[in-house]
């Protein structure tokens, strides 16, 4: 889980590739996730936030979908309608066929914040899951030490949140959404608050740990460049109430890792998507051009 | 066997408190001077060490004294923590609970409890039971209020994950909601504990024939002023050690919480 595992080594073969639908690495499209029509109001003291407008949405199995949109036009408020810990006010939303109408538990799920336990060290932070679950965390010792070694903290499994970085307790909520191997991964902004360079390296991470177990991930994020570089399709959302912009289909080959950021396809759909961010009055960048942030 | 290791702890502790401690020797210090010095009469004020002597002639009759306002601070206290902290519990699972009893205990908070001491004694006579009642009465609600806050402030992204494991009932108590709560009861433990002695105090100033606070009004009837001090002294170093034990205890049960504060405290210098 280095930069050197993933970087350079194909920096020129993904540069020819076009924009084509699917990723070309997922064989079989069955629908993991589905959103058909899927609506949500929210009602406080008489007041109505039309936080989201009807959506029509599929994420294949093992697909790494991610989606951008500016602030409050119901991101989280998507990802909470998947993992059902909010209702839909129309529409409905299906995991694996069935209807969500109670919160899932089939899932990991990562938050914009670590949101760990401030009474457990990283290790248990991690196990907490599997205890939560009713399972026995003794059992899971070993791979949540591998987990935490995999995302980089092979010697802060005894540290307290207090005592790790952002950046460090982000990895530990990453582990802790992957220990007991649930096939959906939902992550809310998850880099949204760690400095540029962690960031990357934290893609880089991801890349690779999702390279290794082809989880179907619904990612969300509001930097445009993460999105491109992670996903193998980009939602790209419009201001609230949010409804689909446009579906990008990303090409570039995997794995990704630095070298990505050098292929064409990267500066194509960027571009795109800061077009279209500017049309919409979101981006206001009259008189300059080029990639946003 | 530990003497270095024991002699560094007590070098660091007295770097740590070294200041503190001087400031207060040196209070005492102005103190016993500045009264001796300006001839102030000894009822007014008396120097420290007229306050020392006094009290060790006297030190059987005001420590038996000691002794019966600590048992009251204690049982009162004993008996806020065992009642506050369920009802705290309930009132934050329960709905009704909540909509119903919530507001009264915040009503009740505001009534200046003191005031309900004579009531006591009209009630409960002059013995033990008023005194451990109105202890219990200042103890409870900074508990209680903290309690309730706690345990219904759980942190909605965290409580939104745990949903997510499909923990629930007992399992969640657990692991979740008891542990994130207890800060917050240890703060309101803590406020409770530096209430419990003023309680009893107050309360045996009503009407009692033992304890400090009778003492105290007893040696206030007859201006022995020194006695008054010395009463106090004592009074605040039952309190103090009331409040130490909460937090030797807090310690003990939150770790991670107390080092948090100090990491923090110790970012800031
Ligand atoms: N629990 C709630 N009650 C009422 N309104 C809400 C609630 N949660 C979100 N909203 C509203 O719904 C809209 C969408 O919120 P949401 O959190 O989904 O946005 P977002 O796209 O995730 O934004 P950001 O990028 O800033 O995180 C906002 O206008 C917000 O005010
Ligand atoms: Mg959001």
């Amino acid at each position: 889980m280095n930069l050197h595992d993933l970087g350079g080594a194909d920096g020129d073969a993904a540069g020819g590739r076009a924009v084509e639908p699917g990723s070309g690495s997922v064989p079989v499209a069955r629908t993991a996730v589905e959103l058909a029509g899927v609506a949500k109001t929210y009602r406080r003291r008489g007041v109505e936030t039309h936080a989201l407008a009807s959506v029509d949405l599929a994420i294949r199995e093992g697909e790494f979908l991610a989606i951008v949109g500016p602030s409050g036009c119901g991101k989280s408020t998507r990802l909470r309608l998947v993992a059902g810990l909010h209702l839909a006010s129309a529409g409905e939303v299906r995991i694996g066929g069935r209807v969500v109408d109670r919160p899932q538990t089939a899932l990991g799920i990562v938050f914009q914040s670590p949101v760990l336990l401030d009474w457990r060290d990283a290790l248990d932070n991690v196990l907490v899951q599997v205890e939560l679950r009713g399972l026995d965390p003794s059992a899971y010792r070993e791979r949540a030490l591998e987990l935490l070694d995999q995302v980089g903290l092979r010697d802060f499994a005894d540290r307290y949140p207090h005592e790790l970085s952002g950046g460090m307790r982000q990895r530990v909520a990453i582990a802790r959404a992957l220990i007991h191997d649930a096939p959906l991964l939902l992550m809310d902004e998850p880099f949204g608050a760690l400095d540029a360079l962690t960031r990357e390296q934290m893609r880089l991470d991801l890349e690779a740990l999702w390279l290794a177990t082809r989880k179907t991930v619904l990612f969300i994020t509001h930097s445009v460049d993460e999105a491109v570089l992670l996903a193998d399709r980009v939602v790209v959302m419009t201001p609230r109430p949010g409804r689909i912009e446009r579906v990008l289909d990303i090409g570039i080959a995997r794995p990704r890792g630095l070298a990505a950021r050098r292929d064409a396809a990267f500066a194509e759909a960027t571009q795109q998507i800061t077009d279209l961010f500017l049309a919409r009055g979101v981006l206001h960048g009259a008189g300059r051009t080029g990639v946003s942030r | 066997m530990n003497t270095p290791a024991r002699s560094t702890a007590i070098v660091e502790w007295l770097r740590r408190r070294g200041s503190a401690i001087a400031v207060f020797a040196l209070l005492i210090l102005v103190w016993e001077v500045g009264v001796r010095v300006a001839g102030v009469k000894e009822y007014l004020l008396p120097p420290p060490s007229k306050v020392w002597t006094e009290f060790w002639k006297r030190h059987e009759l005001v420590m038996a004294g000691a002794w019966v306002t600590t048992q009251e601070i204690l049982a009162g206290y004993a008996l806020a923590v065992v009642v506050s902290i369920p009802l705290a519990m309930w009132i934050a699972w329960s709905r009704f609970m909540e909509q119903a009893v919530y507001p009264v205990i915040v009503f009740l908070q505001i009534v200046p409890k003191i005031a309900i001491a004579p009531l006591f004694i009209i009630w409960f006579g002059f013995g033990f039971t008023p005194k451990l009642l109105l202890v219990f009465l200042l103890s409870f609600f900074p508990i209680v209020v903290a309690s309730i806050a706690g345990f219904k402030g759980a942190d909605r992204d965290i409580m939104d994950f745990a949903r997510t494991t499909g923990a629930g009932g007992l399992r969640l108590f657990v692991k979740i909601r008891l542990p994130q709560a207890l800060p917050q009861v240890f703060t309101g433990l803590k406020v409770g504990a530096a209430l419990a002695a003023t309680a009893a105090v107050v309360a045996e100033f009503v009407a009692s024939d033992r304890g400090l606070g009778y003492l105290l009004l007893q040696y206030n009837g007859q201006l022995e002023t020194p006695m008054v001090f010395a009463t106090i002294v004592l009074l605040s170093l039952i309190g103090l050690a009331v409040y130490y034990a909460v937090e030797v205890v807090e310690r003990l049960a939150i770790p991670w919480h107390v080092s948090q504060q100090h990491t923090a405290h110790d970012a800031t210098m």
